[in-house]
C-alpha cells in the first residue's frame, strides 16, 4: 500500500517527538526502571523512524536494521534489569544518583 | 726519543691518582716523596724529549693522542705540540717544580693533611704541563683551567681561617674574568680559521682581517691579564699569598702566573698580524703594572706581599716584551724569574719556619747569623733580582729595557725607574730582614698599627710564644742551594754581545724569530746599556742602605700609606662590589627568584588551579553526563545541519 | 483520508503513552503507559507495510520486554512512589528542557529540509519493499543473506547477554549488607570535598 495522501514526514516528527520525551525522561527521573522504559521510548522512536525509511526509499534493509534494533535492545534490557536486581539486593531504595562513586 | 713526549704529564697525573686513592695510608713523609720522585722522572724525561728535539731538522713534533671532541667541523685532539718554546718551559716548570715539591716535605712536616697537598700540587704540575704542552687552544685553555682549579685548592688549603677560603675564591674568580676573554678569543679564531690548532691557525693568521686578528689576540691578552695579574686583574695575587709558601713558589712564581705570558708568545704570530696599536697597549700595560706594584712593594711589611707585587711587577716587564717584540726576552726573563723569585719564596719561607710562622719584618732583623745558609741564597736571589751583574736578573732585565728603548723612549724611561725601584724595594726587604738589629724579642707577633709596634714589648706574652730562629731542614736549604746557583749563572745562556752565542734565542728562533723584533744595536751602545742599567741597580740598593742601615732618613717617610694600602685600588674594589655590586647582585636575584622561578610556578599553579575547577564535571552522576551527551549531540546535529548543500 | 485518520489516533495514543512514561509517580504506571505506545507504534508499521515487524513488537517488545520489567518491580518492590517534586543536581532539569527543546528543533529543521527536498539516499534495487513478494520473505531472504553476518553476532550477543544475566543476578555466597552509604551529595559537599583534596 503506497500512502498517497499522508506525508511520511509526520511520521519522522512523531518519532522526533517520542524521542525527546524519552530523552526527557531519562535525564529528569532518577528510578532505574522508569529509566529503562524511557530508553525502551528512545528505541521505539529511533525504529519508527527506520521503518519510515524504509518506506519513503523503498528499501527492506530499514526493516532489518529494525530487526536488529529489536534484538539487541531485548538483549539490553535483560542486562540492564540484572544490573537493577544486583544493586537492589544490596541497597533496596537505591536510585541512579546513589551510584555515584566514580567521581573526580 | 721524542715520542716520549706523553710521559711528561702521564708522570704527575698519575702521582696525583696515587695520591687520591691511598694518599692518607702512605702518610708523611712517603707521600711527599712519592709527588716528588713524579715530578723529578717527568724532568728527566723533559731532558731527553729535549735532547730528541735537537736533532730534528724542523725543531717540531706532535703527537696527538686521542680525538677529544669529534662534532663535526669542530674536531679538537688531545694532543702535544713539541717545539722549543715547550720544550724549553716543561724544562724550568719540571726542574723548578721537583726542587719546590722536596722543599714542601720540609715544609709541610706536621701538617695533618700532609698527602693532600703534594696531591694538589701532583695536579698543578699535570694541569701546567698540559698547557704548555697542548697543541690547540682548548687543551691549552684545559690547562689554563686546571692550573686555576688548583690554585684556588691551594691558597685555600687552611681553609679553617676564612681569609684564607676567602683568598682562594678570590683567585679562582678573578681569573674567570679573564678566562672570559679566552674563552671569546678561542670561539673567533675557529670561527675565522676553522681550526684552532697552534700548527693549523698561526701560519696563516695574517691571512685574516686585520680587525679581526686584532680582536683575538686582545680577547686572548684579556685571558693573561687575568691569570698573569696584571693591572686591573691583579688584585688575587697578594692575596693569595695566604697559601702555604711553596704554593706561593710554585704558582705565583715560577709557573702559573707565566702561562699568560706564554700564550702571548705562543700566539705571536697573531699579535703581528693585529693593529700595531695592541703591542703598544700591551707594552704600556706591562710596564705600567710594573711600576704600580713596585710602589706598593716599597711600603708593605708583610715578607711575602713584597715578593707578591715583586712578582706582579716583574710579570709586567715580561709583558712589556711582549709589547715591545721581545718574544724571546719575554721567556728568558721568565726562566730568571722563575729561578731567582722561586728561590725568594723558597728563602722566605725558610725565615718563616724559622720564625715561628711570623711574617711581619718588622719583628725581624739580624737573621744571617742564625740561618746562613737560608740569608746566603736570599741574597743571591735578591742580586739577582735587583739586576746586579753578573747574576741573571741582569741580563734578563736589560734584554727587556733594550727591547723597550726600541720600541719608544718613554716606555724605557718607566721600565729603568721601576727597575731603581725593584732594586729598592727587595734591598728594604734584605736589611729588614736579615741586617740591623734584631727586634723579635721586643715585638709580638700580633697585629697591630705601625705607629704602636716600637712602643714595644708587652712583657707579659714575652715567655709564652718564645722565638728562636733557627736553620731549616736540608730538604727545605738544598732547593734553596739548587735555585741559588741557577739563579746565578743562568744569565749566561744569553749574554748579548755580538760575540758571545746567543744559546736561547737561536733556540727559540723557530717559534719567535719571525715576527719578533730584530734589534741592531752595536756593542758599544749594549756596553752603555748595561751600564746604565747597572748604575740604577746600584743606587737603589745604596739609597736603601742610607734609609734602613744607616737610618738617615726615616723609614716613615718613604713608606706612604697610600702604598701600603696598594693605592686604595683593592679597597675601591671591595667597596664597590660589596655596596653598588651587592645591591646589583641581590637585584638579580629576586629577579630570579620571582620573575622567573615565579613564571615557572606560575604555569604549576595555573595547571593546578584550572584543574581544581574543571574537576567538578566529573561528579559521579550519570544523568549529568547523560546531559552532557545530550548537549554534544545538539552541537553535531547543528554542525552537520550547517554543511548540508541540497 | 483513512491513513491520516489511523494516523492521528495512533500518534495520539504514542504520545500519552509517552507522556505517561515520563510523568507517572508510581513505576507501574510507567509500565503500562509503556504498553500503550508500543501498541501504537506496532499499529504505525502496519500502516507503513512492515507487517513482520509489528507482529515482532507486539510479541518480543510488548509481550516480553515490559513484561520482564514488570516482573522486576514487582519482585523488588519497587513500586513505592518515586519523589518527583525535589531534583538534587543543580540545574539539571532547565538545562535537560533546554537541551532537549534543542534537540527537537534541530531534528525538525532536518525534516523540514527532507520534506523540501526529498531524501538523499538512493533508491534500492535489489530489495524493494513494493516488490512482489511478501514482507516475511523479503525480510528472511535478505537477512539470510546479505545481513547473515551480523544476524550470527547477534545471535553471539544474545547468548551473552543471558549469561551476564544470569551470572549478576544470582545470589551471592556470603550476603552482608554493604555499609551505610555516604549522604547524597550535592554542590556544597562535592565543592567541600575538592577543596579538602586540593588543600591537603
Amino acid at each position: 500500500m503506497v500512502l498517497a495522501s499522508l506525508n511520511p514526514v509526520s511520521y519522522l516528527v512523531l518519532g522526533a517527538l517520542v524521542f525527546c520525551i524519552g530523552a526527557l525522561g531519562l535525564l529528569t527521573r532518577r528510578s532505574p526502571l522508569v529509566m529503562l522504559m524511557c530508553v525502551e521510548l528512545m528505541l521505539n522512536a529511533v525504529n519508527l523512524t527506520f521503518v519510515t525509511f524504509a518506506h519513503m526509499l523503498d528499501d527492506v534493509s530499514g526493516q532489518v536494521i529494525v530487526f536488529f534494533v529489536l534484538v539487541v535492545a531485548a538483549a539490553e534490557v535483560v542486562v540492564g534489569l540484572g544490573i537493577i536486581v544486583a544493586v537492589a539486593r544490596r541497597r533496596p531504595d537505591a536510585n541512579a544518583d546513589d551510584i555515584s562513586l566514580l567521581r573526580g | 726519543m721524542v715520542s716520549l713526549v706523553w710521559l711528561i704529564p702521564a708522570l704527575p697525573l698519575l702521582g696525583f691518582l696515587i695520591l687520591l686513592l691511598v694518599g692518607p695510608r702512605l702518610g708523611e713523609p712517603v707521600a711527599g716523596w712519592l709527588a716528588t720522585a713524579m715530578v723529578v722522572a717527568a724532568f728527566v724525561v723533559s731532558v731527553i724529549v729535549f735532547i730528541g728535539l735537537h736533532g730534528r731538522a724542523d725543531r717540531t713534533y706532535t703527537l696527538s693522542l686521542f680525538t677529544w671532541i669529534p662534532a663535526g667541523r669542530f674536531n679538537v685532539d688531545v694532543g702535544f705540540l713539541v717545539d722549543p718554546l715547550s720544550s724549553a718551559m716543561i724544562l724550568f716548570v719540571t726542574g723548578v717544580g721537583a726542587l719546590i715539591h722536596c722543599y714542601s716535605i720540609g715544609y709541610m712536616h706536621g701538617d695533618s693533611r700532609f698527602p693532600r697537598f703534594f696531591l694538589y700540587l701532583n695536579l698543578f704540575v699535570f694541569a701546567m704541563l698540559m698547557l704548555v704542552l697542548g697543541d690547540n687552544l682548548l687543551v691549552t685553555f684545559l690547562g689554563w683551567e686546571g692550573v686555576g682549579v688548583c690554585s684556588y685548592f691551594l691558597i685555600s688549603f687552611w681553609f679553617e681561617k676564612p681569609a684564607n677560603a676567602s683568598a682562594g675564591k678570590k683567585a679562582f674568580i678573578t681569573n674567570r674574568v679573564g678566562d672570559w676573554g679566552f674563552m671569546v678569543g678561542i670561539f673567533l679564531t675557529w670561527f675565522t680559521f676553522g681550526s684552532i690548532s697552534y700548527t693549523h691557525f698561526l701560519p696563516i693568521s695574517s691571512t685574516a682581517a686585520t680587525t679581526t686578528a686584532t680582536f683575538i689576540s686582545l680577547m686572548l691578552f684579556v685571558g693573561a691579564v687575568g691569570k698573569s695579574a696584571q693591572l686591573p686583574l691583579y688584585l688575587w695575587l697578594p692575596d693569595a699569598m695566604a697559601g702555604p709558601t711553596p704554593v706561593s713558589a710554585l704558582i705565583h712564581a715560577a709557573t702559573m702566573v707565566t702561562a699568560g705570558v706564554y700564550l702571548m708568545v705562543r700566539i705571536n704570530p697573531m699579535l703581528h698580524a693585529s693593529s700595531p696599536w695592541l703591542s703598544t697597549a700591551i707594552a704600556w700595560v706591562g710596564v705600567l703594572t710594573a711600576l704600580f706594584a713596585a710602589t706598593i712593594a716599597m711600603a708593605q711589611t708583610d715578607i711575602k706581599k713584597v715578593l707578591a707585587y715583586s712578582t706582579v711587577s716583574q710579570l709586567g716587564y715580561m709583558f712589556l716584551a711582549v709589547g715591545s717584540g721581545g718574544y724571546w726576552a719575554a721567556i728568558f726573563h721568565m726562566i730568571t724569574h722563575a729561578f731567582f723569585k722561586a728561590l725568594l719564596f723558597l728563602g722566605a719561607g725558610s725565615v718563616i719556619h724559622g720564625m715561628n710562622d711570623d711574617q711581619d719584618m718588622r719583628h725581624m732583623g739580624a737573621l744571617r747569623k742564625l740561618m746562613p745558609i737560608t740569608a746566603f741564597c736570599f741574597i743571591i736571589g735578591w742580586l739577582a733580582i735587583s739586576g746586579v751583574i753578573p747574576f741573571s736578573g741582569f741580563w734578563s732585565k736589560d734584554e727587556i729595557l733594550t727591547y723597550a728603548l726600541h720600541k719608544s723612549v718613554g716606555l724605557y724611561a718607566v721600565g729603568l725607574f721601576t727597575a731603581l725601584l725593584t732594586a729598592w724595594y727587595m734591598s728594604r726587604e734584605v736589611f729588614m730582614v736579615f741586617f740591623g738589629q734584631a727586634k723579635w724579642e721586643e715585638n709580638r707577633p700580633e697585629p697591630v698599627a705601625a705607629d704602636a709596634v716600637v712602643a714595644g714589648a708587652d712583657a707579659a706574652e714575652a715567655g709564652h710564644d718564645a722565638v728562636h730562629p733557627h736553620e731549616s731542614p736540608w730538604t727545605m736549604t738544598f732547593p734553596l742551594v739548587v735555585l741559588a746557583i741557577l739563579a746565578a749563572v743562568a744569565g749566561f745562556i744569553n749574554l748579548p754581545f755580538s760575540w758571545y752565542p746567543h744559546w736561547l734565542e737561536d733556540w727559540l728562533a723557530p717559534v719567535t724569530g719571525r715576527y719578533g723584533t730584530v734589534l741592531t744595536y752595536s756593542n758599544t751602545t749594549i756596553w752603555l746599556l748595561l751600564g746604565v742599567s747597572t748604575v740604577v741597580a746600584f743606587s737603589g740598593i745604596g739609597l736603601a742602605y742610607l734609609v734602613f742601615i744607616k737610618h738617615r732618613v726615616p723609614a716613615e717617610k718613604v713608606e706612604p700609606e697610600f702604598f701600603l694600602k696598594a693605592w686604595y685600588y683593592d679597597i675601591g674594589v671591595s667597596a664597590f662590589m660589596g655596596g653598588p655590586g651587592r645591591r646589583w647582585f641581590e637585584f638579580l636575584s629576586w629577579f630570579d627568584r620571582t620573575v622567573i622561578d615565579g613564571a615557572v610556578n606560575g604555569i604549576g599553579g595555573l595547571a593546578r588551579g584550572s584543574g581544581t575547577v574543571v574537576r567538578r564535571v566529573q561528579n559521579g552522576y550519570v544523568r549529568s553526563y547523560a546531559l552532557a551527551m545530550t548537549i554534544g549531540t545538539v552541537v553535531l546535529i547543528v554542525f552537520i545541519l550547517t554543511r548540508i548543500n541540497y | 483520508m483513512i491513513d491520516t485518520a489511523v494516523f492521528a489516533v495512533c500518534a495520539a495514543i504514542v504520545l500519552c503513552g509517552a507522556v505517561g512514561v515520563v510523568i507517572s509517580r508510581n513505576p507501574v504506571h510507567s509500565a503500562l503507559s509503556l504498553v500503550a505506545t508500543l501498541f501504537g507504534i506496532a499499529v504505525l508499521f502496519l500502516q507503513l507495510d512492515a507487517e513482520l515487524l509489528a507482529a515482532v513488537q507486539v510479541i518480543v517488545y510488548t509481550g516480553a520486554i515490559v513484561v520482564l520489567i514488570l516482573f522486576v518491580i514487582m519482585l523488588l518492590g519497587v513500586d513505592r512512589e518515586d519523589d518527583l517534586a525535589t531534583e538534587p543536581l543543580v540545574g539539571q532539569r532547565i538545562l535537560a528542557g533546554i537541551a532537549v527543546a534543542a534537540l527537537f528543533g534541530s531534528l525538525v529543521l532536518v525534516f523540514v529540509g527532507v520534506n523540501q527536498h526529498g531524501l538523499s539516499g538512493a533508491k534500492s534495487q535489489g530489495a524493494k519493499l513494493a516488490g512482489p513478494l511478501s514482507n516475511v520473505t523479503q525480510i528472511g531472504r535478505l537477512l539470510f543473506t546479505d545481513w547473515i553476518f551480523a544476524f550470527e553476532i547477534t545471535a553471539g550477543l544474545l547468548t551473552i547477554a543471558v549469561v551476564g544475566a544470569v551470572v549478576m543476578a544470582r545470589r551471592p555466597a556470603s550476603y552482608e549488607p554493604l555499609p551505610e552509604p555516604e549522604p547524597m551529595g550535592d554542590e556544597a559537599q562535592i565543592e567541600d570535598a575538592a577543596e579538602s583534596e586540593v588543600g591537603a
